[in-house]
C-alpha cells in the first residue's frame, strides 16, 4: 500500500482564526495505481496532497505513506521520506540557471552510490523517454511550457521515486500537450510500478484513471469512472 | 599513497564530491549581478589595500635613517622616546660593552634636531643631524667611508640630497659647482659633499657631521654624552646572548636593542603616540563595512531571487544543509574571484603612489594574505546572513 490515511484533519489558523480545512479523511492508494483527485478550489486538495507529500506537519489522524507514519515524524525523516516521493507541480518549478539535462540530474543526484557519470547518463536516458533527447542543453527559458513539464517530469521519475504526486500538472499547458503529458506521465509511472495521486481539474484527462476521488468541504468521496 | 589524497578526499567532502556546480551556476547565469558583486567586493579590496599600504608605508618611512646604520645592537638611553626627542647617555657605556668578547666595533653617534638656515631665502627649518667620528663606520653603505673624510675639517657638514625643497637648493648649487655655505643654530658651516638618506616622519632633511662640528654647534652638550650607540659583533655571535650580558653589565641608564628592536622603538612610537595608525586602520575597517553590505545585498537578494527553487529542492529531498553549503559557496567563489582584481589594482596603486610620494609602500605577503582574509570574513559572513533568508523556504508553500 502506497499511502493509507485514516481519520486526517488539520486546521490552518489559530484562535478564533482557526479554520478546518481537512475533516477526518480516509483514502487507500496501492502501489502502482493511478488515482486521480477532483473538487472545487479551496477544498483542501493541495493540502491533502502537501500532508501526503510529507512537506508539512501531520496535526491529527494517521498518514502512513510507503509504510511510515508521518504522524509526529521529524523533519529528518521527512526529508528523507521526501526522497522516495517524486513530486510534479503546477508550475514546473525548474531551477533556472541548470539546463534541461542538469534539472534531471537534481533529480538522479539524490540517487546514493552512483558516479557522476551514471547519474548524468540515466538524467540524458529520462530526456530522452519524455522525447527531450535533442533539448539537453536547453534553459528552462528557452522550452515550452509542455516541454518544461515533460522536463520536470523527467526530474521526478529520475530519483526513482516509489509514489508520484502531481498538482494539476496540465493547468498551465494547452490541451494537445496537456494530454500528452499526462499520457507520458501514466505510461512512465506504470513501468516503474510506481503509484500516482494527482489532483486535477481537468475534465479531459480524467480517463487515465484508474480510480477517481471528489473532495467538498474537507470531506473525501469515492467517483464513479 | 600519496600524502595528498588524504587532503584531496577532504576537500572533495568538503565540495561535496562531483555533481552540478549549482553555486557556480547560480552566480554565472546572472552576469550582470555577479559583476556588480565582483566590483563591489574588489572595490572593498582595493580601499583595505591602500588604507593598510599607507598606514604601513608611514610607519616605514619613520625609520629610513634607521635601517642605514651598519649596526648589529644599538644602545639608547630610556629616556629617548623617538627620533625627534633623543636623550643623551654617557659614552663611556659603549666603550663598557667593547670589553664583551663577542663585540667587534663601537661607533658613537650623536643625534639631534638642528635648525638649518636656508641659505637662498634665510628662513629656517628643523633637520636631523648626525655627528661621528669620520674614521667610524656608520652604515652599511660602503660609499660613505671615501666622502666622510672631508668631515675631517671642522665646520664642514655632508647634506642629504634627498631632503626637502624647504632647506633651499643645496644639492643643485653643490653639483652646479658652488660654495654653499649656511648657518647651523648660528654658528657657520660649509657643505663638503652630498649623500642619499630620505626623508621620514621625524625628519624632512638629513645631514652629516664630524663629532667635533656637532659639540661646535651644540655647546651645550654634556662632554661625554652621546645619543645613539651602534655595537657590531664578530660573525657568527649571538645577538640574543650579548643583549643579555650587556643588560646585566651595564647599569640600567641605558637601553640595549637589536638594530630591529631599535626599528619597532621607533615605529612603535608613531604607532601608538599618533593617530595615523587609528586613522588607516579606521579607513580599511570602512573598507570592510562597505565590502560587507556590498556582499549581503548580492547574496541576499540572490537567495530571495531563487526562493521557489531552493523550496523545491527541499521538497525532492535535498536537506537544509545542501542548501546552506550552495549559499556558502557562492561566498567562497565571490571572495576568490573579487579577491584577483583587488589585488592587481593594488600592486598598481602602490606603483602609482610610490612613483608620486616617495612612500616606500609595497605589496607584502602578510598585506595579501590580511587583505584576503578580511574580504573572505566579509562573504563567509555576509553568506551566514543570507542564509536565514533560506529559513522561509517552506516546500509546502510551492504547491
Amino acid at each position: 500500500m502506497a499511502i493509507e490515511v485514516q481519520g486526517l484533519q488539520h486546521w490552518f489558523g489559530s484562535g478564533t482564526n482557526r479554520r478546518q480545512v481537512l475533516q477526518g479523511i480516509d483514502c487507500r492508494v496501492a502501489a502502482g495505481e493511478v488515482v486521480l483527485l477532483t473538487g472545487p478550489s479551496g477544498c483542501g486538495k493541495t493540502t491533502f496532497l502537501t500532508l501526503v507529500g510529507a512537506l508539512r506537519q501531520v496535526q491529527q489522524g494517521s498518514v502512513h505513506v510507503l509504510g511510515q507514519q508521518l504522524h509526529g515524524a521529524q523533519r529528518g525523516a521527512r526529508q528523507q521520506l521526501r526522497r522516495r516521493i517524486g513530486m510534479i507541480f503546477q508550475g514546473h518549478n525548474l531551477l533556472r540557471c541548470l539546463t534541461a539535462e542538469q534539472n534531471v540530474q537534481m533529480g538522479s543526484d539524490l540517487l546514493p552510490g552512483l558516479s557522476y557519470r551514471a547519474r548524468r547518463d540515466q538524467a540524458r536516458e529520462w530526456l530522452r523517454a519524455v522525447g527531450l533527447g535533442d533539448h539537453l542543453g536547453h534553459l528552462p527559458h528557452d522550452l515550452s511550457g509542455g516541454q518544461k513539464q515533460r522536463v520536470a517530469i523527467a526530474r521526478a521519475l529520475a530519483a526513482k521515486p516509489q509514489l508520484l504526486l502531481a498538482d494539476e500538472p496540465t493547468a498551465a499547458l494547452d490541451s494537445q500537450s496537456g494530454r500528452e503529458v499526462v499520457d507520458l506521465l501514466k505510461d512512465l509511472a506504470r513501468q516503474q510500478g510506481c503509484g500516482v495521486l494527482m489532483v486535477t481539474h481537468d475534465p479531459r484527462i480524467l480517463d487515465i484513471a484508474d480510480r477517481l476521488l471528489q473532495m467538498e468541504d474537507g470531506h473525501l468521496f469515492a467517483k464513479p469512472l | 599513497m600519496s600524502p595528498l589524497q588524504p587532503l584531496l578526499r577532504v576537500l572533495r567532502s568538503l565540495w561535496g564530491g562531483r555533481g552540478i556546480p549549482l553555486a557556480w551556476l547560480l552566480l554565472t547565469r546572472q552576469p550582470v549581478r555577479l559583476a556588480v558583486a565582483l566590483a563591489g567586493i574588489s572595490f572593498a579590496g582595493i580601499l583595505m589595500f591602500m588604507q593598510l599600504g599607507f598606514r604601513d608605508g608611514l610607519f616605514d618611512a619613520s625609520v629610513t635613517i634607521h635601517r642605514l646604520f651598519d649596526t648589529d645592537l644599538v644602545l639608547i638611553s630610556p629616556r629617548s622616546s623617538s627620533s625627534v626627542s633623543m636623550a643623551g647617555f654617557p659614552r663611556r657605556r659603549l666603550v663598557q660593552a667593547m670589553a664583551d668578547p663577542q663585540v667587534a666595533g663601537i661607533t658613537p653617534v650623536h643625534w639631534n634636531l638642528l635648525l638649518w638656515r636656508n641659505p637662498k631665502n634665510l628662513s629656517t627649518r628643523s633637520i636631523l643631524a648626525l655627528g661621528f667620528e669620520p674614521t667610524d663606520p656608520l652604515f652599511t653603505d660602503p660609499s660613505l667611508a671615501s666622502k666622510a673624510t672631508v668631515l675631517n675639517q671642522r665646520g664642514r657638514v655632508l647634506f642629504d640630497q634627498q631632503s626637502r625643497a624647504e632647506f633651499g637648493p643645496v644639492a643643485e648649487w653643490f653639483k652646479a659647482g658652488r660654495t654653499v655655505e649656511s648657518e647651523i643654530s648660528g654658528m657657520r658651516v660649509r657643505v663638503a659633499g652630498l649623500v642619499s638618506l630620505g626623508t621620514s616622519f621625524g625628519a624632512d632633511g638629513n645631514l652629516l657631521t664630524s663629532s667635533e662640528t656637532f659639540l661646535g654647534l651644540m655647546p651645550n652638550t654634556p662632554p661625554g654624552s652621546i645619543e645613539v650607540g651602534l655595537i657590531r659583533l664578530k660573525p657568527g655571535s649571538d645577538p640574543a646572548a650579548v643583549i643579555s650580558r650587556l643588560k646585566t653589565s651595564l647599569p640600567d641608564d641605558v637601553t640595549v636593542l637589536t638594530k630591529q628592536g631599535f626599528i619597532d622603538f621607533e615605529q612603535n612610537y608613531w604607532r601608538t603616540s599618533t593617530s595615523i595608525g587609528f586613522i588607516f586602520t579606521l579607513g580599511a575597517g570602512m573598507g570592510f563595512v562597505v565590502g560587507c553590505v556590498i556582499v549581503y545585498q548580492v547574496l541576499y537578494s540572490d537567495v530571495s531571487d531563487h526562493l521557489p527553487e531552493y523550496a523545491t529542492l527541499m521538497a525532492m529531498g535535498y536537506p537544509l544543509l545542501t542548501l546552506l553549503g550552495v549559499v556558502a559557496r557562492e561566498g567562497l567563489l565571490l571572495a576568490a574571484f573579487g579577491y584577483l582584481p583587488a589585488y592587481a589594482a593594488g600592486q598598481g596603486l602602490y606603483a602609482l603612489v610610490r612613483g608620486a610620494t616617495q612612500l616606500p609602500v609595497a605589496m607584502d605577503t602578510t598585506r595579501a594574505v590580511t587583505v584576503f582574509t578580511m574580504i573572505l570574513l566579509m562573504c563567509m559572513g555576509s553568506a551566514s546572513l543570507a542564509m536565514r533568508r533560506l529559513a522561509d523556504a517552506d516546500p509546502a508553500e510551492i504547491f
